[in-house]
């Protein structure tokens, strides 16, 4: 078993990336771990790129992942996962959401979105899983479930079991909301290796 | 499960930590002004028990009601952001004469790296600079801890103590304990004159109190648990504190350390101790040289500035880099990417406004701090400056000043209702003394959007979102002696810009209020409006819509055949799409749209 590790979740404002980081957060706390989790709250917020740092380990002591050593990539949108290149080792991870959110520029017609984006991280060497979250999250019936998806398709990566998640789903999500989310988790869980 | 309410243990920011603390530390009246990254701590401390908190329009405000606390026997706590102690530093400095009855800290939460501010001033100067003994956490669990020492400090030493944080401590999660309430003290009412009565001769008095109350600090810092060396291996030393210590600690595991969790003022003995036993010295820390500028006054020589960055936020990359610039491997570089900026919500109301004043490319917007900064940004790129908080006004006066008669229907001022209560309504009053011919935009949103939604003097409720009286901003600006008043819904554009080319044109101080609710406050987003959908036959490829930068609104281009295909004529070169689960339905698309192309769900 992993004994310390860093995960880096990126998109845009709105997307989820909170609840997203929290479930991890608490998932790894019921594993053993020692856990700081860094966000930005405040301008940042209204739309812009947003990430959550998430790290573990017996003891943790800076909130910030350092450049070069992310171990897994949650990416909400593609572009947010070719942003946080320089965040990435070879032996990453990402999941990376194939929702594309158009940046102001391309919104506004002056810029174009680099279509085949992805290849840049593939290229080097780079393990990237590309799922529609938002179809697994059709399937379950409730589109605001991607996030949690999300988080099922990257527990594939760390130890923590799923019962883990699924008893912090149950702890932490609104109870009106912990059935579609759980669905959602496993849903998200089996895109991995299937 | 483990971290719920019912554990010891809890997984906390460090602003819910110190909310905590200081409930724990029997704080008993608290005031603050929202700001980021200090906005969730009276959030979360006014949920306790036995606290009275609030919101003040100012961070002076704020600090003042906290010292009256203070001076009625209690225990008292103001939160700000690091630029609010600027406007908070009349009451800090004579506070620090005064001293108090009641514990009395002082929260400042720095940004550095800018995040969500106009500047990253290192706030440890004003701890220099007032004569106050200042704290710095390195986590959540240390901040919730220090919140104790800060208050017994205080009272020992009858000064207001100052407490540090930065982002990566504010906005920063990690593992928590629990702990109980101390008890409180009644309040009382003790008359102290020579001690609170700061005339000349009562200060003169208290100013050579404040060197014997520092000379006692100085000592203790030397015993102070929170100022620790941490033995280690090798021949580099390391002094740190806040989230520095964080970094150091992964890039040299092995390596002494001497902790500071008092930065002000600094153990001499202890630094001189601690740099005898090393070979080389090295300060981390973020910003300015506060720390070493001081061990080197001690005539302790040390590293620092040379090596570290100076300028915005360090990580433990940075700092290994810095001191053993071999050590560290190539990383891969970054793509080159269309960038992602903050944007104004879908169905923002400031968009109306700041569409229009984009449509006067002669009339200079004097900005101020809140959401609508993003005015700047383009497509609308309608502001000019922005300097602090309701700086707008008095900008807006200083150059209608200058300019003399040649700024007539040129100078417009742009701030929001939290901002104008914050620091506005002076300069207004200055505005209208004066005869400023400056015209005044209030976007009155009914709250304070940026930091999330926090109630003000205008928004009707408390800090608790209790009804509470509101000010009437009309009456406000009469009674100041605003001689023309006008208020607009922003949502209609045409109608807007009517009264906005009237108002800029008049040479008398004008004010505007343009009132439309914040769409993501709570009741608007549950009374969801209709949301507006593309005619895609009809849109003629104009970007009328396009140039509001409403981030539902996406522009398509097309080739010559694309068009055809879609049965445009060759000549267009695309068209524009609303994404209807991101509209909020404010509109003003479908007034801009002179082709019929947008229409309202569930409108024929």
């Amino acid at each position: 078993m992993k004994q310390s590790g860093n995960i880096l979740f990126s998109g845009v404002g709105g997307q989820g990336i909170l609840l997203a980081s929290e479930l991890t957060a608490y998932a790894q706390l019921e594993a053993g771990f020692d856990v700081k989790k860094s966000e930005v709250h405040g301008m940042a917020q209204r739309g812009g790129s947003v990430e959550a740092h998430l790290r573990y380990g017996e003891r943790v002591y800076s909130p910030l992942i350092d450049p070069g050593t992310a171990d897994i990539l949650v990416a909400f949108e593609i572009l947010e996962a070719a942003r946080y290149l320089p965040y990435l080792h070879k032996d990453s991870a990402v999941v990376v959401n194939t929702q594309k959110i158009l940046p102001p520029a391309v919104a506004l017609g002056k810029m174009t979105y680099p279509d085949t984006i992805l290849d840049e991280l593939t290229d080097r060497g780079i393990n990237v899983v590309a799922i529609d979250a938002f179809a697994v999250a059709g399937e379950v019936g409730e589109l605001r479930t991607a996030n949690v998806a999300m988080v099922g398709a990257m527990s594939n990566f760390l130890a923590a079991s799923p019962q883990t998640f699924l008893d912090v789903i149950d702890e932490k999500v609104k109870p009106a909301f912990r059935e579609v989310n759980k669905q959602a988790f496993e849903a998200g869980r089996k895109l991995v290796y299937n | 499960m483990a971290f719920d309410e019912n554990d010891n243990k809890l997984w906390l920011s460090g602003n819910e930590a110190i909310a905590l603390g200081a409930w724990e530390a029997g704080v008993q009246v608290a005031s603050g002004y929202p700001g980021t990254p200090s906005t969730e701590i009276m959030g979360n401390l006014v949920k306790y028990e036995g606290v009275y908190g609030e919101w003040a329009p100012n961070e002076k405000v704020g600090l003042e009601v906290a010292i009256g606390a203070s001076f009625a026997g209690v225990r008292a706590f103001a939160t700000m952001k690091h630029v609010g102690v600027n406007v908070a530093a009349d009451p800090l400095f004579t506070a620090s004469y005064t001293g108090g009855r009641g514990g009395l800290v002082v929260l400042t939460a720095d940004d550095p790296q800018m995040h969500s501010s106009q500047n990253e001033q290192d706030n440890r100067n004003y701890a220099f600079a007032a004569k106050l003994p200042m704290l710095e956490p390195s986590d959540p669990a240390e901040a919730k801890a220090m919140m104790q020492t800060a208050f017994e400090l205080s009272e020992r030493f009858d000064c207001p103590v100052l407490f540090r944080t930065t982002t990566r401590i504010a906005h920063v999660k990690g593992v928590v304990e629990k702990g109980e309430r101390v008890p409180t003290e009644s309040a009382s009412m003790e008359k102290m004159p020579a001690k609170f009565v700061m005339l000349p001769g009562n200060a003169r008095l208290r100013r050579a109190e404040i060197e014997k109350r520092m000379a006692a600090t100085r000592e203790l810092a030397e015993k102070l648990p929170e100022n620790r060396i941490e033995q280690g291996n090798g021949p580099r030393g390391f002094i740190c504190a806040g989230t520095s210590y964080n970094y150091v600690k992964e890039a040299f595991p092995e390596a002494p350390v001497l902790k500071l969790g008092m930065v002000w003022p600094l153990p001499e003995g202890m630094i001189r101790d601690f740099a005898a036993t090393v070979e080389e010295l090295i300060v981390v820390e973020e910003l300015d040289p506060f720390l070493e500028t001081h061990i080197k006054a001690m005539g302790i020589d040390c590293h620092g500035k040379d090596l570290i960055p100076d300028q915005g936020e360090l990580n433990s990359f940075l700092v290994r880099k810095a001191v053993d610039p071999d050590s560290v491997g190539e990383l891969f570089a970054p793509l080159d990417l269309p960038m992602r900026p903050p944007n104004m919500c879908a169905g923002c109301p400031h968009r109306g406004i700041f569409y229009n004043l984009s449509k006067m490319k002669d009339v200079f917007v004097s900005g101020d701090i809140g959401c609508y900064t993003l005015g700047f940004l383009p497509p609308l790129s309608a502001m000019d400056s922005c300097v602090c908080m309701g700086a707008s006004v008095t900008v807006a006066h200083g150059m209608s000043k200058a300019l003399g008669e040649e700024g007539t229907g040129k100078v417009v001022a742009v701030l929001g209702d939290s901002t104008f209560m914050h620091s506005g309504m002076t300069g207004l009053l200055n505005a209208v003394y004066n005869e400023s011919n400056a015209t005044v935009i209030i976007l009155d949103n009914r709250t304070t959007a940026m930091t999330g939604h926090q109630n003000n003097p205008a928004s009707g409720k408390n800090i608790k979102g209790e009804p509470a009286h509101a000010v009437n901003l009309e009456k406000l600006c009469e009674a100041i002696g605003v001689p023309r008043v006008r208020v607009v819904n922003p949502h209609e554009i045409t109608q807007t810009q009517k009264v906005l080319k009237e108002e800029i044109a008049s040479p008398d101080p004008s004010v505007v209020i343009s009132r439309a609710p914040c769409v993501l406050l709570p009741e608007m987003v549950k009374a969801k409006k209709p949301v507006y959908f593309t005619n895609l036959e009809n849109c003629s490829g104009c970007m009328a819509c396009v140039r509001l930068g409403c981030p539902a609104i996406s522009w398509h281009p097309l080739t010559p055949e694309q068009a055809v295909e879609r049965g445009y004529t060759k000549k267009q070169k695309g068209y524009a799409e609303i994404a209807e689960v991101q509209c909020n339905g404010c509109g003003q698309c479908a007034e801009l749209c002179k082709f019929d192309a947008i229409s309202k769900r569930g409108e024929n």
